[in-house]
């Protein structure tokens, strides 16, 4: 256990980058630029040169009960949105990290310093595995939690510079219940993206060189085929089961895709939507469907051949 | 002392390629062994053998396991360094050192922390920062503090200069040898080790040709320098090289009568490199 830990902490150290540094300067940007925009506007009013679209204080007077639950649910969809774009960016460094987790060191031959240590193959590959699973999400979604704090921080602060109290905005809002149910979507996920995880793990441990081009250009080559056979009229598999089920190899480790594929979010959000869509009953709900457990068969196939390889690929 | 390595039959192909055609050996504990031989003659394919990195046919048990099925248990007592370039060039120093120190049992920091006291790595530094010779520094620090029955060498010291390779293996007989270890160690700088080594083995198209040790060595091999009126005779006995300098020719005999060689001419003991170029003649003709 003491071990495991340690090689958890050795990702951490050898990924800090990705794992840390880009969520912490993604949000820096929006902050930043949330900063200009409100910068610009006190600028232009000041000129008074620009007709404003509204007037804050105005605004607030006349805001009644529903406003305020609709302003509420505002700044939760902003939540999401913060979160989300921290996703795009988690997503790409996992698909790099994971590609290059058990090849970067063949490459550069250092793994034959991992393996003069007492540390035995299956631990290292479940390290990087959990390390993708739960580590980098939840790091990423700490970074996403503390920046919508500042975010929100922000706001409230330009309002009061302009006498008007956001507190009973923010308090219509959900930051906590928000929170919770985006943190449970990380375990969730997890299992969601373990084929994808497999998938990717196995290029890094199995080929020679070029991970990247075998785990894409497998799938891309498999779609193409299976259209082709289709245009033939030969058996092939339905194309839309196929694209989504090598959709999910490749890109199962996007945060949310188990939501986003039991068919939430499709249709844009409405009024209180949010809150409902992410409920834990429709979040953990994803556990009750088989495509979830065949899913996790898959990755855990992928990662147990991924082991192998670790174990006896000889590169000399 | 028990055998610390045991090969019987030890054979690996990659392919059509055979590195290692049916190998046996011993090498018991408490000696240092040098593993000698010509690019692709299959050392570095025995040593990953006995490290469990490859697999391979015939039996081989090290420390009495086998490192196909426990390379687990086998790595908490077996220590390697492969070459120069291994240590992961992202890491700090001090990461390597916590990291190693919290995943070896058998670790200890002081004696690692001492002796790069002697060097100039710096805790803060990260390796890709560190001279080729300073990485090897820092892996001779993190292997002497590893009290490990076995340590494996594969070309330790390729591409340094020559400070650091002495250094390298004095640090390895003053600091780090003892009668509990055993070191394995293959080179192309062969007379930078002949003097450390007890044992010695020559290895040439998957097999070994010569496995002694280094008395044994020294009575077998003679080299003897000849009079040009001698040297037919000295021919005669059918030498296993020849060669010429300052116009006394120089033989090298194995396995004959020293007394019947004094007569023909000055009699010493030839180094381990003159040994290996005679043994070796042909291999890439």
């Amino acid at each position: 256990m003491k071990t495991f830990t340690w090689l958890l902490k050795r990702e951490y150290w050898e990924h800090r980058g990705g794992f840390l540094w880009a969520p912490v300067w993604t949000t820096c940007a929006i902050l930043i630029l949330t900063v200009m925009g409100i910068v610009t506007t006190e600028v232009f009013r000041i000129r008074g040169n620009v007709q404003m679209f509204f007037n804050l204080g105005r605004l607030h007077s006349e805001m009644d009960a529903g406003d305020i639950a609709r302003a509420g649910l505002t700044l939760d969809y902003g939540q999401l949105v913060l979160t989300s774009v921290l996703a795009v960016v988690l997503f790409f460094v996992l698909f790099f990290y994971l590609l290059g987790a058990l090849y970067d060191d063949r490459r550069d031959r250092s793994v034959l310093f991992w393996k003069s240590l007492p540390i035995s193959d299956t631990a290292t590959v479940l390290s990087k595995t959990v390390t993708a699973m739960l580590m980098a999400p939840l790091i990423a979604l700490a970074v996403a939690t503390v920046g919508y704090l500042a975010l929100l921080t922000l706001v409230t602060l330009w309002s009061a510079l302009h006498g008007v109290n956001a507190l009973p905005v923010i308090a219509a809002a959900h930051p906590l219940g928000m929170a919770w149910r985006l943190l449970l979507t990380v375990p969730v996920d997890a299992l969601w993206a373990l084929p994808c995880i497999g998938w990717l793990l196995f290029w890094s441990s199995s080929v020679r060189s070029k991970p990247f081009l075998w785990a894409v250009l497998v799938p891309v080559v498999a779609i193409t085929l299976n259209a082709w056979f289709g245009a033939m009229g030969l058996p092939h598999i339905d194309s839309s089961t196929m694209t989504s089920n090598v959709g999910r190899l490749l890109l199962g480790i996007a945060p949310g895709a188990a939501w986003q594929a039991q068919g939430f979010g499709h249709h844009g959000f409405h009024d209180g939507d949010i809150m409902e869509q992410l409920a834990p009953s429709n979040v953990l709900g994803t556990l009750a469907t088989p495509e979830m457990w065949i899913g996790v068969a898959v990755g855990a196939a992928l990662i147990g051949a991924a082991i192998w390889f670790r174990r006896w690929r000889d590169d000399s | 002392m028990s055998a610390v390595i045991k090969a019987s039959g030890l054979s690996k192909r990659y392919g059509k390629t055979v590195a290692l055609d049916g190998v046996d050996f011993e090498i018991e504990g408490g000696r240092i062994v040098g593993l000698i031989g010509p690019n692709g003659a299959g050392k570095t394919t025995a040593l990953k053998a006995i490290l469990g990195l490859t697999d391979f046919q015939g039996e081989l048990s090290v420390l009495g396991l086998d490192p196909r099925r426990q390379r687990h248990e086998l790595m908490q007592q077996v220590c390697f360094i492969a070459d120069v370039a291994v240590l992961p060039r992202w890491m700090r120093v001090a990461q390597v050192i916590d990291f190693v120190g919290a995943v070896h049992p058998r670790f200890d920091r002081a004696k690692c922390e001492r002796f790069l006291a002697r060097t100039k790595v710096q805790m803060r530094q990260r390796v890709k920062e560190l001279s080729k010779g300073m990485i090897v520094q820092l892996h001779l620090a993190l292997v002497m503090a590893i009290d490990a029955r076995l340590l494996v060498l594969d070309e330790p010291t390729l591409g340094l200069d020559i400070l650091y390779r002495k250094s390298f293996y004095q640090s390895l007989l003053e600091d780090y040898f003892d009668e509990q270890k055993t070191i394995l160690v293959t080179t192309h700088q062969v007379e930078e080790i002949e003097h450390i080594l007890t044992d010695l083995m020559f290895i040439r198209d998957g097999k070994i040709v010569l496995d002694a040790d280094m008395d044994a060595v020294g009575e077998r091999f003679v080299e003897v320098m000849v009079n040009a009126e001698h040297a037919d005779s000295a021919r005669a006995l059918n030498p296993l090289d020849e060669r010429q300098i300052f116009g006394k020719n120089i033989f090298l005999f194995d396995g004959v009568e020293r007394a019947r060689l004094e007569t023909l001419g000055e009699v010493r003991r030839p180094s381990v490199a003159d040994l290996f170029v005679a043994t070796m003649k042909g291999t890439y003709a």
